[in-house]
């Protein structure tokens, strides 16, 4: 047990812990936008490897860091743009179009990095985004440490994750956004349009996504690897349930399961570590993350339009 | 009309010359035709363990000894599929890795008896089922046992982290070999080892190697991609495993193991060539005897570990090849200390 305080109380932990959730609630953020619009995303995993593959592609070909994770958002919106084509104004079914955009974004993530770099037989790399400490702050002891010395794409996180909150809660757009995933027909009374929201929203959604996977490349390392987004975007589908589809709360799911992932690398090198299976700490961060899902969405409250096409006259 | 049968002045030079150059072209492909080979990887070749196979048979390529295609990033479920294409191709001899198809892939080797398979395997090669199926595997624990005598002498604070993908037989037999030759100059060392349950997953491995750094680790080895850039990020050394990454990380690999596909391949090329490949272990073609494995040159760090122990490095060295000590191979579990 001494062991347990002794990791909780490490500031480094608590760093590990943010780094670790960086990309989820970029990503998280972005489907949660689309989700709150109507429209389950199901492309976030093949998006982030779109975005992985883009941001690093742009930085190793002589671009600026900051403008590589442009790159990668634009190459997230582009297969929102597509996604959002596909289901909101065709309607089209949104776990289909969402996984063949998973497959699709996959695939020529892998095809592109083949055809450029044939010859390759060990990873090319680039430089990624380094520590960053905030004058002043990062003096603080212990939260200086855990808080405020991490990469600048760490810190944009959180700043994009209060700005999506301020816009989706504080906002005429966002309670727009908002009235199209639940109710779209009285949002159509209203004058809006719920096909360029929806459209908006999820092209949106798609380039934080892309961000998200971006930070893999960009700032969490250094090479682009096929694999390499190994399932974050499907945790942050659960995420945003977690979250009861509001930012805040996704945030905090997203830390939270950060801080399991960091605290079983660090179970294992207890004593604990030489009895139990590494299987069982692996599968920590996700059995813990099902008991929260389970004690917190007992409220949340579901778009109600989510996962329904909207055509404008439809009864 | 008749068909006009008598020859032409023309259709006689035509066939003479094509006599004359039927005449040269044995002469030619006795002295060197190319086997056809295809690598079938469920990984890119930039994986560091396929990258060996990959840049083997493209040296065996250029040398013009064989004839090479491949496949890379095939799905386990697919990789029999592949086989099969390429079996229907007329290739020769496949090469690739089937720890994640066993069962599946030799029964592509039973419906192609014909063609040669040199596949990396956890199993064993069976003459009666399988008797065109040989097996390797990177046998490098001789290798790994000697980075680990290096990484014994450089650790100041004597806990040594350890980042593996899956516990799997090939990697635990290398980790096994690097903590023995840890014990042989640090007896009292203590290792933190944990495995992060995929093979490319970069960014963990690397947050994994961090928490072992936090916890003490002042010498990191890299069985993963990622592992060497938090050692190099908090100033740490760490010993390379398969591939030399010292150009990446001048400051902090010391050491690496290197694996050569290359005996192995020319073995079982020159095999085919006597006619005489079948069921066989490869694996003795990865030991340091066979050239199949080496240490890495120091590099930049040449001068920086305390000569005695390059002096007893070399004297291990000497003895694997002569026969004279042979490094055990270790294939269970290894665990935290």
């Amino acid at each position: 047990m001494s062991a347990l305080w002794e990791i909780l109380l490490a500031a480094s932990f608590w760093a590990a812990a943010i780094r670790i959730a960086s990309p989820l609630i970029f990503a998280t953020m972005g489907e949660l936008i689309c989700e709150r619009a109507g429209v389950l995303n199901l492309g976030i995993e093949g998006i982030m490897v779109m975005g992985a593959f883009t941001g690093w592609f742009a930085v190793y070909l002589g671009l600026p860091l900051w403008l590589g994770v442009a790159v990668a958002f634009g190459s997230g919106m582009a297969f929102g743009l597509l996604h959002g084509i596909l289901t909101v104004p065709f309607g089209l079914s949104q776990h289909v179009v969402g996984l063949g955009i998973t497959l699709l974004a996959t695939a020529t993530a892998s095809f592109t990095y083949r055809l450029a770099l044939p010859e390759v037989t060990s990873p090319p790399r680039i430089e990624p985004f380094q520590p960053w400490p905030i004058p002043g702050l990062s003096q603080i002891p212990f939260f200086g440490e855990a808080l405020f010395s991490q990469t600048p794409l760490t810190y944009a996180a959180f700043v994009t994750a209060a700005l999506v909150a301020w816009v989706l809660m504080r906002t005429p757009l966002g309670l727009a956004i908002r009235a199209t995933g639940e109710n779209p027909a009285a949002a159509a009374a209203q004058g809006l349009s719920v096909t360029g929201l929806r459209l908006g929203a999820v092209v949106v959604g798609s380039g934080l996504m892309a961000v998200g996977g971006a930070f893999l490349t960009l700032s969490a390392f250094s090479s682009f690897f096929f694999d390499m987004v190994n399932g974050r975007g499907w945790i942050c589908i659960a995420l945003v349930v977690f979250g009861a589809w509001r930012p805040g709360k996704a945030v905090l799911g997203a830390l939270l399961f950060a801080a399991f992932d960091a605290l079983q690398v660090r179970l294992q090198q207890t004593p604990l570590g030489a009895v139990l299976p590494y299987q069982l700490f692996l599968a920590l961060p996700y059995l813990l993350s099902i008991l929260a899902l389970v004690l917190m969405s007992r409220r949340a409250e579901v778009p109600q339009a989510l996962m329904s096409p909207y055509n404008k006259g439809e009864r | 009309m008749s068909p006009n049968l008598s020859p032409s002045r023309r259709t006689i030079l035509k066939s003479g010359a094509a006599l004359s150059l039927a005449g040269m072209i044995p002469a030619r492909a006795f002295a060197a035709d190319p086997i056809k080979v295809a690598g079938v990887y469920t990984v890119p070749v930039e994986q560091q363990w396929v990258s060996r196979l990959h840049t083997a048979a493209d040296a065996a390529k250029t040398a013009g000894r064989i004839d090479y295609t491949y496949t890379e990033n095939v799905a386990n479920t697919d990789y029999p599929r592949v086989m099969r294409e390429y079996c229907e191709k007329g290739v020769k001899l496949i090469i690739g890795e089937i720890f994640g198809a066993e069962a599946e892939a030799r029964e592509v080797c039973a419906d192609y008896p014909d063609v040669a398979f040199l596949l990396g395997s956890s199993l064993k090669p069976d003459p009666a089922a399988n008797p065109n199926l040989a097996v390797f595997d990177n046998f490098i624990q001789d290798a790994s046992y000697l980075t680990g005598i290096i990484a014994g002498a450089m650790t100041k604070s004597g806990n040594i982290g350890m980042v593996g993908g899956f516990p799997i037989p090939e990697v635990n037999r290398l980790m096994n070999a690097f903590m023995a030759g840890v014990k042989e100059t640090r007896a009292d060392a203590k290792f933190q080892i944990s495995f992060i349950g995929s093979w490319f997953d970069p960014p963990k491995a690397k947050e994994t190697a961090l928490a072992m750094i936090d916890g003490g680790a002042d010498v990191m080895y890299a069985e993963r991609f990622g592992v060497s850039d938090a050692a190099k990020e908090k100033s740490v050394l760490s010993i390379g495993n398969v591939i030399d990454t010292q150009k990446d990380y001048p400051d902090t690999v010391v050491a690496s193991a290197l694996w050569s596909f290359e005996p192995t391949l020319k073995a079982a090329l020159d095999a085919i060539d006597a006619g005489k490949f079948g069921a066989a272990d490869y694996g003795v073609y990865s030991f340091m005897k066979e050239g199949g494995c080496s240490l890495a040159p120091l590099g930049t760090f040449e001068g920086k570990v305390p000569a005695e122990v390059m002096a007893k490095v070399a004297e291990k060295e000497a003895a694997i090849k002569d026969g004279s000590f042979t490094v055990a191979i270790d294939d269970n579990e290894p665990k935290s200390s």
